[in-house]
């Protein structure tokens, strides 16, 4: 069924009772073309772009849980194009452009805002690496916008700018950037792949995966073996333990990453706000509430919640910034899994087993990625070569030097 | 989550800071080739259970720790000075 106006309303008149399910429920079947381990944002793009640009529709999503049961329903729903580093930078600009066709790609309202996202500085340092970042955004074919401190007073009225500890200088203005609808782009790329004759399998957990003679057959699932000569791994979030099952380490380490939601309030925060000095940023959904987070709890988990400190310094920092939320009441706050490599960028590349590919470590920067994140895995899997916008994302980088620092502070577990 | 430093006593994690995983005290010789640094400085078992690391207690004693903890529960096993546990294991 495809979505219109036209079918809400046709349906509102006949009491909703004609909806149909928005994707199959199919039983796994014996073989596969390609089989992609992971039914979250990026699995579910992967498999969508290897069915639409590829042709790939002899193709599974193997999910151990339900489709979008990870990190893309617990992200804090920012899209941005604002990075500075070739390799980066050329990516996140393509997957902003999809991003902006995603909509009429999908038929599918994933609810893609682009309300603008404001980085803040406080010193004359911070300007004019943000001036030089601003450059590269247009460099690239994207936007930006370097605001002053009345610049950014026109905006942001509500901030504190008697900060004497970081005081606000001004802040470099992303008009493209803004929000989506996290679990609505899993559900999208769902119905839009299913469409295309993918098979979205759920409950199925990958328990094993063949390899022989340094090639990839299949894999073992609670639902029974499944063949196939390509896999991709795509399950940011566990894929220490998915890649070990092919004998494989990665260079990730695991960490835990809290995010924050206030009561709904009447539209007060109109933009996305990032206050990096204080590890701190704001925005709020479209159903009121303030959505907040920080910085990594710092030490590795699986836990998919984290410790006081981190609530603690969240919300003082939210508060140095704008007094004005203080009497908003929190709802709800959670934890989400991040694949953390040593220099904070992802990687989606061939692995030493044949067959076997790998799209991890999104650090905590994978909602934005999902669309381009998926059309380089599926550019990868069907050609074998990288995508000419993902080709930096290598395995090996860390072994051969070719790091991609974005923060520029090393290239060690514990410094992103 | 609190963590007992053997010097100090039981202390709020806010005066440690997280250095990473174990394996860190496995320096490679300095001639031994890449692979083993690349092994020693970024792959990682990065188990979701019990799982070994360096934290550092910042504003306390100043002693590296190796803890001993749970990263699926939070659960602190054990704590034990880097420099005793290493004579411990050389023991055995």
């Amino acid at each position: 069924m495809r979505y219109s106006g036209w079918k809400v309303l046709a349906q509102g008149l006949r009491g909703n009772t004609g909806w149909a399910p928005a994707w199959r429920d199919p039983a796994p079947k014996a073989a596969y073309d390609a089989v992609i381990i992971g039914g979250g944002g990026h699995g579910l793009a992967t498999a969508y772009y290897l069915a639409k640009n590829h042709g790939l529709t002899n193709i599974a999503v193997l999910e151990k849980g339900y489709l979008g049961s990870g990190n893309i329903g617990r992200n804090t729903t920012i899209v941005r194009a604002n990075y500075f580093l070739p390799g980066n930078s050329e990516f996140y600009s393509h997957s902003l452009k999809l991003w902006e066709g995603l909509e009429a790609e999908l038929n599918y309202n994933v609810m893609h805002s682009q309300r603008g996202l404001i980085n803040l500085f406080h010193s004359d340092g911070q300007r004019d690496a943000f001036a030089r970042r601003g450059n590269a955004m247009i460099n690239q074919g994207d936007d930006a916008v370097l605001l002053d401190r009345e610049g950014v007073r026109e905006l942001l009225p509500y901030l504190d700018y008697d900060n004497t500890r970081f005081p606000i200088y001004g802040g470099l203005l992303h008009p493209r950037g803004g929000t989506a609808r996290h679990d609505a782009v899993a559900w999208g790329y769902a119905r839009a792949a299913d469409r295309r004759g993918v098979d979205l399998i759920q409950n199925c957990e990958v328990t094993g995966i063949d390899v022989v003679d340094g090639r990839v057959t299949g894999v073992q699932t609670t639902r029974g073996a499944i063949r196939a000569r390509k896999v991709g791994m795509v399950v940011a979030g566990r894929s220490s333990q998915v890649a070990a099952m092919a004998g494989l380490r990665l260079p990730i380490e695991s960490h835990v990453l809290q995010a924050f939601v206030t009561e709904g309030l009447k539209p007060v925060i109109d933009h996305v706000i990032s206050f990096g000095m204080g590890h701190f940023y704001i925005s709020q959904s479209d159903k009121g509430g303030l959505v907040f987070g920080g910085d990594l709890d710092f030490y590795a988990s699986y836990a998919a919640r984290g410790n006081l400190p981190m609530v603690e310094h969240v919300m003082e920092a939210g508060m140095t910034l704008m007094p004005m939320i203080g009497r908003a009441r929190v709802l709800r706050s959670w934890g989400g899994i991040m694949d953390m490599t040593p220099d904070g960028s992802p990687i989606i590349d061939r692995t030493p087993v044949a067959g076997l590919f790998v799209d991890a470590g999104w650090n905590y920067g994978g909602f934005k990625a999902v669309p381009a994140s998926g059309w380089c895995m599926a550019h990868l899997m069907a050609t074998g070569e990288s995508h000419p916008v993902a080709a930096r994302f290598r395995l090996d980088r860390f072994a051969t030097g070719h790091l991609l620092d974005e923060e520029g502070t090393g290239s060690q577990h514990n410094l992103h | 989550m609190r963590l007992t430093c053997p010097l100090c006593g039981p202390r709020d994690r806010r005066e440690f800071y997280y250095y990473g995983a174990a394996v860190y005290l496995d320096r490679p010789a300095a001639d031994a080739p890449p692979e083993a640094w690349d092994e020693y400085l970024h792959l990682r078992d990065n188990p979701a259970g019990v799982t070994q690391d360096l934290w550092y207690h910042e504003q306390g004693c100043g002693s590296w720790l190796k803890v001993t903890r749970n990263t699926v529960t939070h659960e602190i096993l054990a704590v034990d000075a880097v420099s005793a546990a290493d004579a411990a294991e050389e023991a055995r």
